[in-house]
């Protein structure tokens, strides 16, 4: 657990208080999974082509297939940046994520669709942090699995040090 | 060898947990068998035809002789005695319980073994030069790059759902004992001029339905920044390789449709983004690493000369002992390929005698290939006798390294549900005609055999001096020849020769192919593959079909 202690104050966001953040499952819409403290953006989302001919959104989605890095000359403006998962075999989300996080956008990134809770490890360390999952996960895995790992070999978008970096700290 | 710090054992530990928890909510029907699915295979574990089967990483085929009396141990209690090693340096076993998992990864965990990452859309096992550490033509030791990039690699949060599997692999001479260019990147440590260490980097070569040859996308990155570097080539990947149709996923379609140029524009213009961001572990943890994989402390006086008046024993020793860069010291390969045998499978009790003479004799160290055979990689030579005496009395001493009965072949039908054909009992067929004659073996010299059960190629067919591919025609066996592969430095990829055979036939084949390179060669030391390149398809063809 040492390595989420340190890492819980190092991006501001408290993984390990999950249990807590998450409402339990809503009635008649997908639950959303926010490790967030700010209030969710509730606005319509533009899907990409859309934003970019007009670009007045603050939320916008984007496909596996859409390039994350065209949004980058626009990210002061997002509140909300959402990955489509369609299928959760198609990786690529884990890169627009990563990659938004890189150029520095500081809202929020919800990952939709098919989004499993095996996922959701790898997903926070790639810089997601809200899911709204298709089918509704089950809370108490979800804290299980985001407890799991004390430690990461690689660096990514969640602040977490290798342990390279323990090892030579 | 490595060993693994209070970081490297917490991470499998939790890995082992994970997975056991996924388990439990597969066996309560939490989840679905295609949710199931990739969580299992990222744990190597596949349903096979008649049972599960577990593949164990033996990261860049070294492993201690504790660890391999645990897979010994693991053949005994879970398995029916026996395992097979496979052309990736890892081993595999083929009867797994799934009830008995849970307990078979605890005791993988207690010798700093798992099966991660042996299976899956992620990156595998890293391979590697089974000489590593004792071969005189290297600059350095690859496995600590190796060792850099297993940790890299073990789960990967941004890459664990690629679009395919993705293979690496790492050498540090110019001889080419790992195939690097059949890999989806393969690295090769080199010198720049002003002698700082680095990797010339191929991309996009493999087998499989499409085979291609890795062209070089970088001729050198600093040994400081591969990781970075190899960041940026997965990422690339990730984005943009094809996730329409599971054949043309792999890198090497999307290297090949872009072209060299623009992919490798691509990658710099990636690792341009990502170099700066620190993602290179800093040296003082290569140099951890690298201290790891310390020279043994030799035996200088160990005497550098072999009694040779044992003529099995000298047959032996000339031909699976190498050269070691220690004087008094020499290289053993381990034939698993004996008369009437399994290519690549051992017996509990072979794994045993291995674990004991590696501890006697050679560092407590032991090395897969991935011709599916054995190393001990540091022999004093005043110990080769007893060495190759024990490995005799276990029928362990085949001295038939890289002749025509050192077959690689896949599991094929006996096993894989993959398979159209069956293929190891056509390795055993063609073996059979030359095992009981090591001298008619020994005058063919090299003749790398190579045999996959099915398109997917996993016996490296395309690289076969000889490569023989099972397909279904119509609901029967069939055998395609092909001829002129290598994975070697000088690789090339192997051509069909003509129309295909059945069992029977595809071993007459192989027959004559032979008769007609032993008739054709200028002298005995032009191997079947220098004949083939000299004299081109045309008069082996007359020879099969004419």
């Amino acid at each position: 657990m040492g390595n989420h202690d340190r890492v819980a104050s190092a991006d501001g966001q408290d993984q390990v208080a999950v249990g807590n953040a998450a409402a339990p499952p809503l009635d008649d819409t997908p639950a959303l999974l926010r490790f967030r403290s700010d209030a969710p953006d509730d606005g319509p989302l533009s899907p990409l082509a859309d934003f970019l001919a007009d670009g007045n959104a603050a939320a916008v989605r984007l496909d596996p297939a859409d390039d994350a890095r065209s949004l980058i000359p626009h990210l002061g403006r997002l509140r909300l940046i959402e990955v489509a998962f369609p299928k959760f075999r198609d990786g690529r989300g884990y890169s627009a994520a990563r990659m938004l996080r890189e150029a520095g956008f500081t809202g929020e990134i919800r990952a939709a669709g098919d989004v499993l809770v095996d996922q959701i490890g790898f997903m926070r360390r790639v810089g997601f942090d809200s899911f709204a999952p298709a089918k509704p996960l089950d809370l108490s895995v979800v804290k299980l699995t985001l407890e799991r790992y004390p430690y990461v070999y690689q660096k990514a978008a969640d602040g977490l040090q290798p342990v390279w970096a323990l090892r030579h700290g | 060898m490595y060993r693994y710090d209070q970081y490297d054992q917490a991470i499998v530990d939790a890995r082992v947990a994970e997975f056991k928890e996924q388990v439990g909510r597969r066996l309560r029907n939490e989840i679905t068998e295609d949710e199931f699915k990739p969580l299992r295979l990222m744990n190597g574990l596949y349903l096979q035809l008649h049972a599960y089967m577990l593949r164990v990483a033996v990261p860049y085929g070294t492993l201690s002789g504790v660890q391999m009396r645990m897979l010994a141990h693991i053949a005994r209690k879970y398995d029916r005695d026996y395992g097979h090693f496979t052309t990736r340096q890892n081993i595999q076993y083929n009867w797994i319980k799934l009830e008995q998992f849970s307990d078979l990864l605890d005791d993988l965990s207690k010798v700093e073994m798992h099966a991660f990452q042996t299976s899956g859309n992620c990156i595998r096992n890293i391979s590697s030069d089974q000489f590593a550490g004792a071969a005189a033509d290297e600059l350095a030791d690859p496995r600590p790059y190796a060792e850099l990039l297993r940790q890299w690699s073990t789960l990967h949060p941004e890459f664990s759902f690629l679009p395919r599997k993705f293979k690496i692999a790492v050498i540090a001479s110019e001889t080419d004992r790992a195939a690097i260019q059949l890999h989806d990147i393969g690295l090769q440590l080199r010198k720049d001029e002003s002698g700082a260490l680095g990797f010339r980097v191929y991309v996009g070569g493999g087998m499989g339905r499409t085979p291609i040859i890795g062209q070089v996308v970088r001729e050198f990155i600093p040994v400081g920044q591969f990781m970075s570097y190899s960041e940026a080539i997965l990422r690339v990947y990730n984005r943009y390789g094809r996730r329409d149709n599971i054949y043309k996923a792999r890198i090497k379609i999307l290297v090949n449709e872009l072209g060299i140029v623009e992919f490798t524009r691509q990658v710099e213009a990636e690792w341009a983004l990502l170099e700066p961001l620190g993602l290179d572990a800093p040296k003082a943890e290569y140099d951890r690493i690298i201290a790891q994989f310390a020279e043994p402390t030799y035996d200088l006086a160990a005497p550098d000369t072999l009694d040779l008046s044992d003529p099995d024993f000298a047959a032996w020793v000339s031909q699976n002992v190498h050269a070691h860069k220690q004087p008094g010291y020499a290289i053993a390969t381990i034939s698993l390929k004996p008369k009437a045998g399994i290519p690549g499978d051992a017996s509990s009790a072979q794994m045993d005698v291995i674990a004991d003479l590696a501890k006697k004799y050679a560092q407590d160290e032991i090395r897969v290939t991935h011709s599916q055979n054995l190393v001990l990689a540091h022999v004093r030579k005043a110990d080769l006798y007893a060495v190759w005496q024990a490995l005799d009395a276990a029928d362990l001493a085949t001295p038939n390294l890289d002749l025509v009965t050192d077959i690689i072949v896949c599991p094929g039908m006996d096993y894989c549900t993959l398979a159209n054909a069956r293929s190891i009992p056509i390795a055993q067929k063609i073996a059979a005609k030359f095992e009981n004659d090591i001298e008619q073996q020994r005058d063919l010299g090299e003749l790398k055999i190579k045999v996959s059960g099915c398109i997917n190629g996993c016996g490296h067919h395309h690289a076969g001096h000889i490569g023989i591919l099972g397909v279904d025609k119509k609901g029967e066996e069939a055998y395609q020849l092909l001829l002129g592969g290598s994975g070697a430095e000088d690789a090339s990829l192997a051509k069909i020769l003509g129309p295909g055979f059945d069992a029977e036939g595809i071993v007459g084949a192989v027959d004559k192919l032979i008769a007609f390179y032993r008739s054709a060669r200028t002298n005995p030391s032009e191997r079947f593959l220098d004949t083939y390149r000299r004299l081109g398809a045309a008069p082996f063809k007359e020879a099969v079909y004419g």
